[in-house]
């Protein structure tokens, strides 16, 4: 069955499909906050301009997603986006770090990046229409993120003892957080309504299945997968970090949640 | 071809009038060369456009939908313009005319075929990651280039180097 709107499924697969998208749209909100805090002080100008890019990219990729979660069940994209406490966002722990330096960026965006991908993956035949129709669109700009993301791996990978040692602590200390995107979500009503093509268990074995080679070609080591991930991977604790960035993003509206700009 | 009995306005005339209107960060490009166009509907009373964003975030959006409104004010009682994500905008959209103008202004269209790539469902999307974007260059015509910067002055836009003229040029992403 697909559906072309939400109101076609029962309750709990429409509460599902609401924490879906909600998740997602923090995921790619709070991540697109974070890189554009690189503007100007980038390590290279071209990097200013790819992560403006980028901040621009996943802040449209969260716009949408708040408009879909709004179709599922109402009220106001931009209230959602910007009308929230800190407690009430859903994005996974892994974007509660700070910028900190240019490998750990790198880092965090490689290895959301390759998650997502296989989260985009699982959604590309999604029973609900409009989600399946977006991710089409989506799978295709985030190439873009991939490729790139994959070329500042292996500079760094390559790039003699310091980026290379930075960019090892920097994944060994994100490791168990990231994975946290692919956790969080009352899957089983959207695999069952085929919403998901498969458990998020399943879809993170193939982020897994898929990223060995790629590290194994850079040189850089395994994250040990035994620890699953902790409770709590989205929320409501939130580091100081995020609410920091929460602040600076939430300023203009505070201000004036009326306005229109 | 159907006409629009109130206002005695065609089909033809719509797409001329669309043909019109400039791509705002590409003007030299209409929103008919970059394959904007999803469908055009018009009953008389009502004239409904619907259009397909090129990049989700592009934030051109909302003034390629008003140019486009104000353009087909009055060919109509009524006229609707919306965007849509029921057909993803893919660059293999540009027409050949549009393909033409964005090389004689200095930009490489995207190299044909090459948008399948990424999109393609049941393909895993990290399998692109060693993807390398082509380009051949709209100065020289030479296929000796290399990818400088996937992200350039817009969303829609990448840098390239080529090796033989040795110059700088962007080109309109393979999407």
């Amino acid at each position: 069955m697909t559906a072309q709107t939400a109101e076609q499924f029962d309750q709990r697969t429409r509460a599902a499909l609401a924490g879906l998208l909600l998740a997602m749209a923090d995921d790619e909100f709070v991540l697109g906050f974070w890189d554009s805090e690189w503007t100007g002080i980038a390590p290279v100008l071209e990097e200013d301009v790819a992560f403006a890019s980028l901040a621009q990219d996943e802040i449209g990729h969260a716009q949408a997603l708040y408009r879909l979660l709004t179709e599922v069940q109402g009220g106001d994209p931009d209230k959602v986006a910007f009308g929230r406490a800190p407690e009430a966002y859903r994005h996974a722990r892994l974007l509660d770090h700070p910028r900190t330096d240019w490998a750990f960026s790198v880092a965090r965006r490689f290895l959301y990046d390759t998650a997502d991908a296989a989260r985009l993956d699982a959604l590309a035949a999604s029973a609900y229409r409009p989600l399946a129709e977006l991710v089409a669109k989506l799978r295709r700009e985030e190439t873009y993120h991939l490729l790139h993301m994959h070329a500042w791996m292996e500079r760094l990978a390559d790039g003699g003892e310091e980026p290379r040692s930075r960019l090892e602590a920097a994944l060994e200390r994100l490791w168990p957080d990231a994975r946290c995107v692919l956790a969080g979500i009352d899957d089983a009503p959207l695999v069952a309504a085929g919403v998901l093509a498969e458990p998020l268990a399943a879809v993170e074995r193939r982020w897994l299945g898929g990223l060995a080679p790629v590290l194994e070609r850079l040189g850089l080591p395994l994250p040990s997968t035994t620890a699953p991930p902790a409770a709590g991977c989205r929320g409501p604790e939130r580091s100081d970090d995020f609410r920091w960035l929460w602040e600076q993003f939430t300023m203009v509206y505070r201000s004036d949640p009326e306005a229109a700009w | 071809m159907v006409s629009g009995p109130a206002t005695g306005v065609d089909l033809q005339a719509v797409w001329d009038a669309l043909a019109e209107v400039p791509d705002p960060e590409i003007p030299v490009l209409s929103v008919v060369d970059l394959g904007l166009v999803h469908a055009v509907e018009l009953d008389g009373e009502r004239l409904r456009v619907e259009l397909l964003p090129t990049f989700v975030g592009c934030p051109a959006l909302d003034v390629i939908r008003d140019s486009v409104a104000a353009r087909l004010a009055g060919m109509a009682p009524r006229v609707e313009v919306e965007m849509t994500f029921a057909e993803p905008w893919t660059s293999g959209r540009i027409t050949a005319e549009g393909r033409r103008k964005l090389r004689e202004s200095g930009f490489a269209p995207p190299e044909e075929g090459s948008e399948s790539a990424s999109g393609r469902q049941g393909r895993p999307l990290l399998a692109t990651i060693t993807t390398r974007p082509q380009a051949t260059c709209p100065w020289c015509g030479s296929a000796d280039t290399a990818l400088e910067n996937p992200f350039g002055p817009t969303l829609c836009r990448a840098i390239f180097w080529c090796n033989r003229c040795r110059q700088p040029f962007e080109q309109f992403k393979a999407v």
